[in-house]
């Protein structure tokens, strides 16, 4: 494959395709792990590391796998490598590990792990897959450390634990809004953010639902 | 028996899955378009979750817990390492199971489901419930409440969002807010009002 093709896969899901604003794929962990930088940066990594291996292995058997009971091979091999993962993290970074919880087993039912492998993996060779897992894997990344920054700097004042604004507490002037800390806060940064995304690039813009609710068009 | 209704309420409002621990999200903003779709899935996530927690939870007892293969002469074995694949195994089986049980004998109920079924192998909530019976030492009995709790709370949830959405299909929204940046802020403003619920169990 060419070089500029293969250069646009791997920007495309940046901006312009991002997983999380216009496909609605992976919102579920990308919201819970956003209230520091650093489990949002630990996050990405883990997610990131386990798109690229998965898209690389389904790619290689792409041609052995009978497509009645492919999912369960794809949900197999992914979740071997979240529980890799899993043990690494406890193992190397136990803080860290126990604040994201169960959210790293909860890589296996990501929707974006799974939509990459099931849409572009199985059809495609191993280079072109990898590549583009890893611009999906960095496009929720973006998103998740763009939430992850505004929910800590404004939340507690600090970025990656130094801190920025100086709080009330250590007699700076700063209040912290406790709000960014909680859940419904995050809801309203992703909705911003996608508004932000849709109002520079208005190709991503919805069509408008005129039609009554009972005949509008389904999607799953 | 007041504790295990305690355990209800607090799954299913509390520890609202969607609202407050962003699980399922996905088909939760994707299949609450219309309100006829939302009940469907809020249906087939209680249905599920009442019955993967406590098969999960006999699992992991019985097999992986640290020590639990004492009664085979093994007791040093821990396989909890295990648990992620062998929960995952049976939500897939537990779910293709209840869909052909359904297209047997309840066709009227299997074709209202539709996609959604199939869909719930890979949902985050679901998954999310038997790690979290696994995490919090749940016995059999709180597991089953705990699952139809928490499969409750995500009906509850779904249903309302969906019928909120309905409404909005004829708003006159800025253009970059129209479909998912909206369900965001209103999906906010719902785990906003569902936080004033937490006062209701004392935990």
């Amino acid at each position: 494959m060419a070089r500029p093709a293969l250069w646009s896969v791997l920007t495309d899901p940046l901006v312009r395709q991002n997983p999380v604003t216009l496909q609605i794929l992976g919102i579920c962990s990308a919201l819970a792990v956003t209230t520091s930088v650093a489990t949002a940066l630990t996050m990405s990594a883990a997610l990131t590391a386990v798109v690229v291996m998965g898209a690389g292995l389904i790619s290689l058997i792409r041609h052995h796998i009978p497509s009645a009971i492919r999912l369960i091979i794809q949900i197999v091999i992914i979740a071997s490598l979240v529980i890799v993962i899993d043990q690494v993290l406890q193992a190397f970074l136990p803080e860290i590990s126990r604040k994201l919880s169960v959210f790293v087993s909860l890589i296996t039912t990501n929707c974006l792990v799974l939509g990459r492998s099931e849409s572009f993996a199985r059809l495609n060779p191993p280079v072109p897959a990898m590549v583009d897992a890893l611009g999906n894997g960095l496009g929720y990344s973006l998103v998740l450390i763009v939430i992850g920054s505004i929910r800590e700097l404004f939340g507690a004042g600090s970025l990656l634990g130094y801190q920025i604004l100086p709080t009330v507490d250590q007699g700076g002037w700063f209040t912290p809004l406790n709000l960014m800390l909680l859940a419904p806060s995050a809801f309203f940064l992703l909705g911003g953010l996608v508004w932000a995304v849709r109002s520079v690039l208005p190709a991503q813009v919805e069509a408008p639902e005129h039609t009554p609710p009972d005949s509008a068009g389904e999607r799953t | 028996m007041s504790d295990l209704a305690t355990l209800f309420l607090h799954a299913a409002f509390v520890e609202n899955m969607p609202l407050t621990f962003f699980l399922g999200l996905c088909t939760f903003i994707a299949l609450s378009r219309r309100p006829a779709s939302a009940v469907g899935l809020g249906v087939a996530m209680i249905a599920v979750l009442g019955v993967t927690v406590p098969l999960n939870h006999l699992i992991y007892a019985a097999l992986l817990a640290p020590g639990a293969l004492g009664w085979a002469g093994m007791p040093a074995l821990d396989l909890s390492y295990l648990s992620l694949i062998a929960f995952i195994g049976v939500i897939a089986a537990v779910v293709q199971l209840l869909e052909m049980v359904l297209d047997r004998f309840f066709p009227a109920i299997y074709t209202a489901f539709g996609v959604f079924l199939p869909l719930l192998t890979v949902q985050c909530a679901i998954l999310g419930g038997s790690l979290f019976m696994v995490e919090r030492r749940y016995d059999l009995a709180e597991s089953a409440v705990f699952g139809l709790g928490a499969g409750t709370g995500f009906a509850v949830a779904v249903i309302m969002l969906g019928a909120i959405r309905a409404r909005l299909a004829y708003a006159d929204l800025p253009d970059g807010l129209r479909g998912l940046g909206i369900t965001f802020v209103i999906a906010g403003m719902m785990s906003l009002g569902f936080s004033a619920f937490a006062q209701m169990v004392a935990s």
